[in-house]
């Protein structure tokens, strides 16, 4: 198969709705449906039912979850943009919805997509998502799926992959910001005869959840993307590390991998060449360290889930002691675009070290809850007073937690800075996974500390010392200051055990569990000594 | 992880440590060389014979130009390397991580079976740990003497895991596991069923022998009566690992 027969194929699937001039669709992603989309979709389906020239139809995360269930008017093939959307849509409210296609909106519900929230976005990872329906092999053909994959296999050897890998500069979107070329090209260079690829759909920081959406939203799209590594490495196998806890993710991506199979894009001889790549799920317990990857190996193998030393690293022995490329599920979201525009376009997008866009989960005190996809290196104060509309109930920005529990926080007076991997490195926190934890005036920075460091505590495998014990003190001595009953000894002691701690630990958890507690410090130590007791 | 397997034709390499120079098999680790050279490296959860596993934390040593802190056990020797063991921070890390381990269970020396003979005393000497900074968990653990010759004190157990190790590596019986996560780990057998109830002990008590502490002893022994010998553990896994 060659581009031209996939165009064909695509064209062959949209001329199924040649008749329909607007399409109605319902985010049916697990936000929305936890606000219930599921009825409202069955009422306007059966409303719907004339079959005239608008169908209806379930689609991925739109992005306000906070406003679901979310409904989108658009005409056929149309963006977020071109829509009319509506927000907390009730079944009760289809004879109206639908009777506002092609026409007026209805004003209690419409909700504009001129605002910054919809009109700053730039979407590259989350182009399908809220437009395609999730559950369908065709819907993502239709709309250009696939064209990566057919064209790497068809008119690219793996060593150009690899250098478009490479132009493009894209980096790993699953905390470290590793080079991803360069991960890939060392994996290929590895000679082994069996050699896998993970996706990493772990997903454990609290407030994040762009990986849960990009899986339930546009699966077909992470599966390409680990095609297209797998012919670029030489690996037959892949598996899809999915936490447990998103049942919805498993469900679609478990679909999806049916559907690529039984269509020739998955499995042997994949779009008739000699490249076959097989994919299968294997789910998480619930530890937020097995997102760890050496962890997350050792509980694919059917072991307990925790960190070995590195080196060796996965990409030189990983899996069963195999080569291994590991990639978060941004990361191979990310491919296919780069593979199908070149990864000249994609090095044309963000700021010079950190290239492309991200995905940010922002959460807390914050007007609109939800999914942004935006440029690498737009200001932290677009992001949450623009696009995020500031703080509800008119309350004044106080910080925002960036990277987890891992990272650290930024407060009001570094609201400018442009948001890349390393500016945020030099303001003591990280970029992490995407999560963005809002916080206003009234909050208490020493309990956000404290609320960190207990789920650090919680999270620890137990393994190494400094980690296990160190964390149960850190929580230990930030609960006694909380409750106003810590001593400057006590704090002395806090600050020394974060340097020993984060110097000693075996792997990246323990490593980053002081960031909150020294990074709150860094902007909020009034906060803490305000409390401190004397003697 | 298994230990590293001897590479035929290996090439020697030359680094420094504390600015001596030594010349070192490629495929040796440094606490390899180290032990070798008589140069002291803490150590809890590495033993000669059983496979890397890294927990422990005290082996670790500067590499001069590189940030972040590295194994000695779990790391390679390479050409070039500057090591430095023993500097004034690391000396600080080791203590602290000394102190966290007495706080985070019941380690009263005095009345132990193995006082006198326990490596985390001997750790806590030789790192200058005269008393502890961090407070006190104070949680009881349990004992568990339900096996006819040995008895598991959880009070002492530090986690390093060398039972559980021996029992599946050298003795093949793999009766040791360890359950539960953060503060909450500990260790079992079987599927955390009593230790005399257990179907895959061989009650050969290598574990007992390999247990730096008075977590493992014997049954009967008194207060600093328990004294361990853990020669048998080279000799065994040479062998084992040549067969
Ligand atoms: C404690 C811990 C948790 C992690 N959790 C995740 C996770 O949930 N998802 C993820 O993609 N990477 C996670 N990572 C990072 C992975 O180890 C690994 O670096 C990443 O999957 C590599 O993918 P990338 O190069 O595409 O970023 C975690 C790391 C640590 C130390
Ligand atoms: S740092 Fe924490 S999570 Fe990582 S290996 Fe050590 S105990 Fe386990
Ligand atoms: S029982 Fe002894 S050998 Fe086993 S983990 Fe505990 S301290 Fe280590
Ligand atoms: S001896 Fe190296 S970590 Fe324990």
């Amino acid at each position: 198969m060659n581009l031209d027969d996939l165009a064909e194929k695509a064209e062959e699937y949209r001329a199924r709705d040649a008749g329909i001039t607007h399409e109605v669709r319902v985010c049916v992603a697990a936000a929305c449906q936890s606000g219930g989309s599921l009825p409202v979709l069955e009422a306007l389906k059966a409303e719907c039912s004339d079959g005239g020239t608008c169908k209806v139809k379930g689609v991925g995360c739109m992005g306000l979850c906070s406003a679901g269930p979310m409904v989108a008017i658009a005409p056929k093939g149309g963006t977020i943009p071109d829509s009319i959307l509506y927000r907390e849509v009730k079944p009760h409210d289809a004879v109206e919805v639908l009777a506002s296609v092609g026409g007026t909106p209805v004003e209690r519900l419409h909700t504009p997509t001129d605002q910054p929230f919809f009109a700053r976005q730039q979407r590259i990872v989350r182009e399908n998502s809220g437009l395609i329906d999730p559950e369908s092999f065709t819907g993502y053909v239709a709309a250009g799926g696939y064209a990566g994959l057919i064209k790497a296999l068809s008119e690219m050897t793996p060593g150009d992959v690899l250098r478009e890998m490479t132009t493009s500069g894209l980096r790993g979107r699953g905390g470290g910001g590793y080079p991803t070329g360069l991960k890939w090209s060392t994996v290929a260079k590895m000679p082994a005869d069996q050699k896998y690829v993970i996706c990493n759909g772990d997903e454990g920081d609290p407030g994040a959840f762009m990986d849960r959406a990009v899986l339930e939203s546009d699966p077909h799209r992470v599966l390409e993307g680990m095609a297209i590594a797998a012919y670029a490495i030489g690996a037959t196998k892949g598996y899809v590390y999915v936490r447990a806890e998103y049942p919805l993710a498993v469900e679609r991506m478990e679909l999806a991998i049916r559907k690529a199979k039984r269509s020739g894009f998955l499995g042997s001889k994949i779009a008739e060449t000699q490249f076959s790549f097989e994919v299968e799920i294997r789910l998480g317990a619930g530890a937020f360290v097995c997102g760890e990857e050496t962890a997350l190996m050792a509980s694919i193998e059917g072991l307990r889930g925790q960190p070995r030393p590195r080196p060796p690293y996965p990409a030189e022995a990983g899996l069963w002691g195999y080569p291994t490329l590991i990639n978060n599920v941004e990361t191979f979201a990310n491919i296919a675009p780069i593979i199908t525009h070149g990864g000249e376009w994609f090095a044309g997008i963000g700021t010079e070290k950190s290239k492309g866009t991200k995905v940010f989960a922002l959460a807390g005190s914050i007007r609109n809850i939800g999914l942004i996809e935006v440029p690498m290196g737009m200001s932290l104060r677009e992001i949450i007073e623009e696009i995020g509309g500031g703080c509800p109930g008119g309350k004044a920005f106080k910080a925002v937690q960036t990277g987890g529990p891992s990272g650290g926080c930024i407060p009001a007076q570094h609201l400018d800075i442009a948001v890349d991997y390393d500016s945020l490195k030099t303001l003591g926190t990280m970029m992490g996974s995407g999560g963005m934890i809002v916080m206003d005036e009234t909050c208490d920075m020493v309990d956000v500390a404290r609320y960190f460091m207990e789920f650090c505590m919680s999270e620890s495998c137990g393994k190494c010392i400094p980690c296990r014990t160190g964390t149960w003190q850190m929580h230990e001595l930030l609960d006694r200051i909380t409750k106003s009953k810590g001593t400057h000894k006590d704090l002395a002691l806090l600050e020394e055990l974060c340097d020993v701690v984060q110097a000693t630990s075996l792997c990246g958890l323990g490593q980053s569990a002081p960031n909150p507690v020294l990074s709150t410090l860094r902007y909020f130590r009034e906060e803490y000594e305000a409390k401190l007791t004397a003697e | 992880m298994p230990p590293p397997a001897p590479q035929p034709n290996v090439r020697v390499v030359t680094l420094t440590i504390d600015g001596k120079d030594f010349s070192a098999r490629a495929d040796e680790t440094v606490i390899e060389l180290c032990r070798e050279n008589k140069i002291p490296i803490p150590s809890l959860c590495y033993m000669d014979g059983l496979s890397i596993w890294g927990a422990c934390r005290l082996c670790l040593v500067e590499v001069v130009g590189q940030g972040r802190l590295v194994a000695a056990c779990s790391t390679r020797v390479a050409e070039g390397m500057n090591i430095l063991t023993n500097t004034e921070r690391l000396q600080r890390y080791r203590r602290t991580i000394v102190e966290l381990l007495f706080a985070e269970r019941n380690h009263v020396c005095s009345v132990c079976v193995s006082n006198g003979h326990c490596e985390l005393q001997w750790l806590a000497q030789k790192c200058g740990v005269d008393h502890v900074r961090v407070p006190y968990r104070q949680v009881r653990n349990e004992v568990d003497s339900s096996h006819e010759m040995f008895r598991l004190d959880h009070n002492r157990c530090i986690l390093c895991t060398r039972c559980v190790r021996v029992c599946d590596e050298i003795e093949g019986a793999h009766t040791w596991d360890v359950m539960g996560r953060g503060s909450d780990c500990r260790v079992i057998t079987d599927l955390a069923r009593p230790w005399g109830e257990s179907e895959t002990c061989t009650g050969c008590g290598k574990c007992v022998q390999v247990c730096p502490t008075g977590a493992l002893v014997k049954q009967g022994t008194s207060a600093g009566e328990m004294v361990k010998d853990q020669h048998f553990l080279p000799i065994l896994a040479r062998r084992r690992h040549a067969q």
